[in-house]
């Protein structure tokens, strides 16, 4: 009986806990999108504005975020029958942006970043366990390049 | 030593190629820090015990490579990639390469 106990604990723990961090997380994704706004940052490899380049340098960044226990279990459940895992949606969604919005406060310097790569990965271990993903790795790369004025 | 992921570098002539450098880290997950990573895997959110630790592990992988690349006599790296990948339970290789080369 006190195993349920701690199981619903845990899940209710999961989700009151889990959808506010992730409501205030996509606050301040959304302050931080507007405030980068200025910098532009593309994945094209020729962008036009390179002939002026003065200097470039390689910028990286990265973000590990976890799936809380309610949204695992429920990613589970639904693993049953198949269909859309809206829950990990948000997960990648927000892993990616994050990311992105570090690389551009990394290179605060530069006027523009090119040839930006986003790659995600799960991170195994006692996260990883039943086989459903606890965290995803969302690692962001690109150029960015300073122009000659 | 110039680092880029794009295949060449603005405004300069490549003139040697010395072919791929590449460098990698394996790394594993603290007791601790796995701990207190499973506890706030019950609520979500971002996990920066693993954040820096794979931010350190690619800078040592970048490292390694820029190291082979100079004792090629290479001073630039050009179109880098980065890759990741679960080698075993609890343990990531992360993984860096690119084209070294000397530029004018």
């Amino acid at each position: 009986m006190i195993e349920y106990g701690i199981i619903a604990f845990l899940l209710a723990l999961g989700y009151f806990v889990g959808s506010w961090a992730e409501s205030r997380h996509y606050r301040e994704i959304e302050k931080n999108e507007e405030r980068l706004n200025t910098l532009p940052a593309t994945n094209l490899k020729n962008h036009p504005e390179l002939e002026n380049a003065e200097r470039t340098w390689l910028v990286t960044e990265s973000v590990v975020i976890g799936q809380d226990y309610f949204k695992r279990f429920v990613a589970a459940l639904i693993n049953i029958v198949g269909g859309r895992v809206s829950s990990y949606e948000t997960l990648v969604d927000r892993a990616r942006r994050e990311a992105i919005i570090r690389l551009k406060d990394q290179a605060k310097d530069a006027d523009l970043i090119v040839n930006i790569r986003l790659e995600t990965s799960s991170i195994g271990g006692s996260a990883n366990r039943k086989g459903t993903v606890g965290s995803i790795e969302a690692l962001a790369y690109g150029t960015a390049v300073k122009l000659r004025k | 030593m110039e680092l880029t992921n794009l295949e060449c570098i603005p405004g300069k002539k490549i003139v040697a190629h010395y072919g791929v450098v590449s460098g990698s880290t394996v790394r594993a997950k603290h007791v601790g820090r796995d701990i207190m990573a499973s506890l706030k895997n019950l609520v979500g959110g971002e996990l920066k015990g693993y954040t820096e630790l794979l931010h350190e592990a690619r800078q040592e992988s970048i490292e390694r490579m820029v190291k082979i690349a100079e004792d090629f006599g290479a001073n630039a790296v050009v179109n880098i990639r980065f890759a990741t990948s679960n080698v075993a339970q609890g343990a990531s290789e992360l993984y860096v390469y690119g084209t070294a080369v000397r530029v004018e």
